[in-house]
């Protein structure tokens, strides 16, 4: 029944406002604690306005978790990948490669007369070492470049008189695309109105000018210099872009004209405004349709074909490249990578052979290898200073008794010292080692002041010594290979006895 | 080591707050304040203590601002632009909730639609630093620096957000808290109010975006403040301060809050302070009035202003939005028609100060300084009829100051400015300037914060933080030595209060980095429920206990850790369990056990068959066999009911057949004579049984509280018959 109800679309609302209040939202780089002892943070991807990365540690390991980033963006706040250093493990799960199967990125335009060079993303050579190089490839004009393609597209659909209808993905894609429409259209002349038909599109505009932290430095510094963060703003003002909650407000309706520019979703073709305009265009030779590539764009234009309308099929940078890859890894210095087992082979194998790679696959359950056996805690100095270590033989080793309360705070182990001292119960804790040595226990009884002999007869004889003690009572002393009993009646003697076996033997 | 840490400022006074602290080899300057009372050197701090060569960028690892007053920022400039100061600075980027949002909205807004406005803003401390600095040096006569040394003392500076964790350098990390809320006016905020007017439509919008507070809390307080001025006077200028934060500083071991102003106490809509509970080797916190909540004086300040309309009077105290809302509400219920105004210099229409009839009147500075305050301060001091009440908080030097004829009210105002004048002297009789005198003849209300308000957050904040030590800053030397008193009796902990260019060493906590062993950690985390006094319910128990320590931040292993430390000359030490020693080393474990075949005696000699000595007991024929075991099996059963009854539920015993096990203690009858352990020899002719027993090094005790049970002990051979 709930299922439906997903389905149908009902009480999907309560559902998502229930589970979003479940949800703890974080800041970049801010520390949220599970249980005293996981420490998760998140840094920017790049991605998009407010994508991140996420690392995990605790006293025994570091994980970094490596979702699809980009090095340099022009919106969003960039791929902080200094703060992913130092991580046991990366968990690589960047799928930007396995998305696409043909050439990676690029414009192309299918079923149209119009025929568009598809744009190779990849730059040449810039397979560099140093990780600056990998932040300066030009990823960003490169977008750049796209989105004028993009606008110049649309600049010839409007001046032919037809309109054009980008179903938008992506957020800051599509605002960094608002502001280039405008500009292209500024320097062309033409007065076509731009629309944005979304039921959030007024909060997500309203939103997106006032979140500096999340946007990139160029941003930041319009901030600062006294503009809005994104063009829009200046737009809705000036009356050149509406905004329209539904395809029915009544207030679209007297401000529709066409040629137009329309953002809407959804960018399947089957939900929102989108389907209805796609039903008005679709036969109008002079329309255009931006398209995300990958989104199965022949299923998706199905329902609406024959089309006489233009398709543009654009991708833009979903991901990190794939020369890119191995100087970030080499950066990053994981000793263990996890990845998809479906990655393209020539991924693999520029990540490079220098790491232990592991790969996973979906519904199956791993084990992550051990990076590390040992967890790391913090001695307290105080208790530090009461350790009183002793040598092992003649070796480099040193033992001590270690006695404190062990706290765990925010992902660290501190021991510490405590109150009560270190005598009481002691004797639960004795180990004692190695083999006794009969006459070395003679002479630390005598020291003690307790005679004795040892027994002729030790029965079987099998290396058990025999020791009778006569002075001050009698009591017996019995040595085996690997055990030694003290009889005795006397608790005081037997206490005795036992202080001169353990400083005989090896112990703790 | 924390180190020493020198008070630049704020030691023992109020004004120019500057602490460098040195933590863990790194030292960082926190603030970097103005003293507003001096006009010669003592104006800034004596940045000449942290380096005598002026190489400060090598001699501070970083500068933190807290917040954008001049008491707390107003020497930045000086020290970037003058003295040369180019490393990093550090001030945070924004605060938590719509309110911010909101405000940086109007502000953007504000500054593209304001054509000749300076590209000022960007984060809050970061954006209206420079407004603030820019005041300062038009207030001072000879300009120290221009308006470009500040900006370009502003591109030097890093914007963090709240609790963001930012990373120095390698060793050194710092971290902004939410300071709380308190507000603040500025001058050049003027073009603020009519923007937000203007900008009610996109506060409206922002009201339904998520989390938004304000959605919860009813109206925001804006909107009142709207209906409150006509647009036509609304020409206020207050705020909040923005972005105020706590900062909080680690280097390895080490680390310490440096508060700045707080506010621990929530007003009605926002709230206050916030920081985690962290392990703090120092506190340094700021005490100064301004930090904390007035809201009770605020009840009082409407209830003068309300006094005062009622007398016909006009009222002059301070740019509150909190103080403007409650007098509203008095407005309202008491169906008040005086006007309200709010004035900044420039803009004000000067008519309504002569005008007849009650008035209230917001002016700046709080200090009455100088400026629109202290001229109407001018004009309505001497009049009898009418008074005044100026009040500021002491940090808000250029805050305004709300006039009200009949009453005049104080809070703290910085020596040498007229409000401290009338708070002082009582006056008839005030300097204004070296030529002015004005005639005092209206009534001066001073309203000091009740200093149990004052200490309570401050105190909250400590006690919630528990560090080692506590530094008290920028507040009055009085009011430190009581507040250190109470802190050192009633925490506690160790404080102090250094004055000016003071130092003051604190030790700090210290660890060693070991590795420990899976098991080591697990054994010590595991709760211990042998402590528990039921065996029964530590199941139970366990669950609730994994339960609460799900919730929990801080988890303790409520028992003593025990292991061995194992430290290798090469190798890092480690801590291992005491099962993991000897693989370690490679050794076989000895052991040392104890055996002892302790007499019993009987008391009966009815029965012949506990009687028989061992001797006979052991060559008893095969046919008696069964019968003893019957009997020695009621002996074992009747021992088991004794040491149940004495040693009651401490220990678990394990009855058999033929023995008893307790832990590793193993009781029996023993057969035979030759026993090696049967170390004493009895008196013949009584009656006597042998129970041999053996047990582990690490039940010493027990052992021989059993023995010692065993010896007390007199069987009754009936019992024997019986069974």
């Amino acid at each position: 029944m709930m299922e439906l109800n997903w389905v149908a679309g009902n009480h999907c609302i309560a559902d998502v406002n229930e589970c979003m209040r479940k949800v703890q939202t974080l800041k970049y780089a801010e520390e949220a604690c599970y249980n005293g002892a996981l420490v998760i943070k998140a840094f920017s991807s790049g991605l998009d306005i407010g994508t991140c990365n996420w690392t995990i540690s605790s006293s025994k390991s570091r994980i970094a978790y490596l979702s699809s980033s980009i090095f340099y963006s022009l919106h969003a706040m960039s791929f902080d990948y200094h703060s992913l250093r130092g991580n046991d493990l990366v968990l690589f799960s960047d799928f930007s490669s396995m998305m696409d199967t043909d050439s990676s990125g690029g414009l192309c335009a299918s079923q149209s007369s119009m025929t568009i060079d598809s744009m190779n993303l990849s730059d040449e050579n810039t397979s560099e070492a140093t990780i600056n190089a990998l932040a300066n490839t030009n990823e960003s004009s490169d977008a750049m470049d796209k989105l004028a393609f993009i606008c110049s597209c649309a600049v010839d659909s409007v001046g032919n008189g037809g309109s054009v209808l980008i179903p938008f993905g992506r957020v800051g894609i599509m605002l960094q695309l608002l502001e280039q429409m405008f500009a292209s259209l500024e320097s062309s002349s033409l007065e076509v109105p731009v629309f944005i038909v979304s039921s959030v599109a007024e909060e997500m505009l309203d939103f997106t000018n006032v979140v500096p932290e999340w946007l990139c430095k160029e941003r930041q510094e319009k901030l600062y210099s006294g503009e809005a963060l994104f063009g829009h703003a200046k737009q809705i003002k000036a009356k050149k872009l509406h905004l329209f909650p539904a395809i029915h407000s009544a207030d679209l309706v007297k401000m529709w004209r066409e040629p137009c520019i329309v953002f809407t979703p959804h960018w399947s073709l089957r939900l929102g405004p989108v389907v209805h305009l796609l039903q008005r265009w679709c036969q109008d030779p002079n329309s255009l349709l931006v398209m995300e590539h990958g989104t199965g764009a022949e299923l998706a234009l199905l329902p609406f074909s024959p089309m006489a309308m233009k398709v543009l099929r654009c991708s833009f940078l979903s991901g990190i490249m794939m020369q890119e890859l191995q100087p970030l890894l080499d950066f990053l210095q994981p000793n263990v990578i996890l990845f998809p087992k479906d990655l393209p082979a020539a991924h693999l194998s520029s990540i490079g052979s220098s790491f232990s790679l592991h790969p996973y696959s979906e519904n199956e359950i791993m084990n992550v290898p051990n990076t590390r056996n040992d967890h790391e805690i913090k001695l307290d100095k105080k208790l530090a200073l009461q350790l009183l270590p002793r040598m092992i033989g003649e070796g480099p080793i040193a033992i001590a008794r270690l006695r404190g309360k062990l706290e765990l705070n925010h992902g660290e182990h501190i021991l510490r010292s405590c109150r009560e001292s270190l005598d009481s119960s002691q004797s639960h804790m004795q180990l004692h080692w190695g083999s006794l040595d009969p006459n070395l226990l003679e002479k630390a009884l005598q020291k003690k002041g307790i005679d004795g002999s040892w027994s002729a007869n030790t029965g079987a004889n099998d290396g058990i010594h025999v020791f009778r003690i006569a002075n001050p009572s009698s009591a017996l002393i019995e040595i085996h290979a690997m055990y030694t009993i003290i009889s005795s009646a006397d608790e005081t003697l037997s206490s005795l006895l036992v202080e001169a076996v353990s400083s005989v033997l090896e112990g703790i | 080591m924390s180190g020493p840490t020198l008070s630049l400022g704020a030691g023992q006074e109020v004004g120019k707050s500057c602490v460098v602290v040195s933590i863990g080899g790194k030292r960082i300057m926190f603030d970097c304040g103005l003293h507003m009372g001096h006009n010669d050197h003592r104006r800034y701090p004596d940045f000449s203590r942290i380096s005598k060569s002026g190489d400060f960028d090598s001699a501070l690892t970083c500068v933190v601002i807290t917040h954008f007053h001049l008491d707390h920022i107003g020497a930045l400039v000086y020290f970037t632009e003058v003295c040369g100061y180019n490393g990093p600075i550090y001030m945070t980027i924004l605060q938590p909730n719509v309110w911010t949002l909101f405000t940086l909205l109007s502000m953007a807004k504000l500054c593209s639609s304001l054509s000749e406005k300076k590209p000022y803003l960007q984060y809050p401390t970061k954006a209206l630093a420079p407004l603030m600095l820019e005041d300062s040096r038009k207030l001072m006569e000879e300009e120290q620096f221009s308006n470009d040394q500040i900006k370009n003392c502003m591109k030097k500076v890093t914007a963090v957000d709240l609790k963001q964790t930012v990373q120095v350098d390698d060793e050194l990390q710092i971290r902004a808290y939410y300071a709380g809320h308190f507000y603040y006016a500025l001058e050049r905020w003027k073009y603020l109010s009519p923007i937000l007017v203007l900008e009610l439509s996109e506060v409206m919008k922002l009201t339904r975006i998520k989390n938004n507070p304000f959605a919860k809390a009813g109206a925001h307080p804006i909107f009142k403040l709207l209906r409150l001025f006509p647009v036509g006077i609304a020409k206020n200028t207050i705020s909040e301060v923005l972005g105020a934060a706590m900062f909080y500083a680690k280097v390895g071991d080490s680390a310490i809050v440096y508060t700045g102003d707080y506010n621990m106490t929530p007003d009605r809509h926002l709230g206050a302070a916030q920081i985690d509970p962290l392990e703090l080797d120092l506190l340094i916190t700021d005490i100064s009035d301004g930090s904390v909540t007035f809201y009770a004086v605020l009840q009082n300040d409407s209830f003068m202003g309300y006094t005062a309309v009622l007398n016909n009077g006009s009222f002059m105290g301070f740019a509150y939005k909190e103080l403007c809302m409650l007098m509203d509400d008095y407005w309202e219920r008491m169906n008040l028609k005086v006007p309200i105004y709010f004035s900044a210099v420039s803009e004000f229409d000067r008519s309504f100060i002569n005008a007849s009839g009650p008035c209230v009147l917001f002016a700046s500075p709080g200090m009455i300084s100088g400026g629109f305050s202290l001229e109407v301060f001018k004009q309505w001091a001497p009049s009898r009829k009418e008074s005044y009440c100026t009040s500021g908080i002491m940090e808000a030097y250029a805050v305004m100051a709300v006039i009200v004829k009949y009453s005049m009210i104080f809070r703290y105002c910085v020596a040498g400015t007229v409000g401290h004048q009338l708070k002082s002297d009582k006056s008839t009789r005030v300097h204004v300037d070296k030529e002015t005198q004005v005639d005092v003849r209206c009534q001066i209300h001073h309203l000091s914060f009740s200093p149990h308000t004052d200490e309570k957050g401050i105190m909250d904040l400590i006690k919630f933080l528990s560090p080692k030590h506590v530094m008290l800053v920028h507040g009055e030397l009085p009011k430190m030595v009581k507040l250190k008193e109470k802190i050192e009796s009633d925490l506690g902990i160790k404080c102090c209060y250094p004055a000016n260019n003071s130092t003051v060493e604190i030790a700090s906590t210290q660890s060693v980095k070991i590795n420990a062993t899976d098991s080591f950690v697990q054994k010590c985390l595991r709760p211990n429920f042998e402590l528990s006094n039921t065996v029964t319910v530590s199941n139970s128990d366990s669950s609730s206990q994994q339960c609460n320590a799900a919730l929990l931040r801080r988890t303790e292993g409520s028992r003593v850790a025990e292991g061995i430390l194992v430290m290798d000359k090469t190798k890092r030490a480690k801590a291992v369990d005491r099962d993991e020693l000897l693989p370690l080393l490679g050794a076989d474990e000895h052991l040392i056990g104890f055996a002892y075949c302790c007499p019993v005696s009987l008391s009966s000699s009815e029965n012949a068959q506990p009687r028989k000595s061992p001797t006979e007991l052991s060559n008893s024929t095969p046919l008696e066999e069964p019968q003893h075991h019957s009997h020695s099996g009621s002996l074992i059963h009747q021992l088991f009911l004794r040491l149940s009854s004495k040693l009651e539920s401490e220990v678990n015993i394990q009855e058999f057949s033929d023995r008893l096990e307790l832990e590793s203690l193993r009781v029996s009858i023993c057969s035979n004579s030759n026993c090696p352990y049967r170390i004493e020899s009895c008196s013949e002719g009584k009656s006597v049984i042998f129970l041999c027993c053996s047990w582990s090094l690490a039940d010493e005790e027990l052992g021989w509280r059993v023995i010692a049970i065993l010896r007390d002990s007199d069987f009754s051979t009936t019992a024997f018959s019986v069974n």
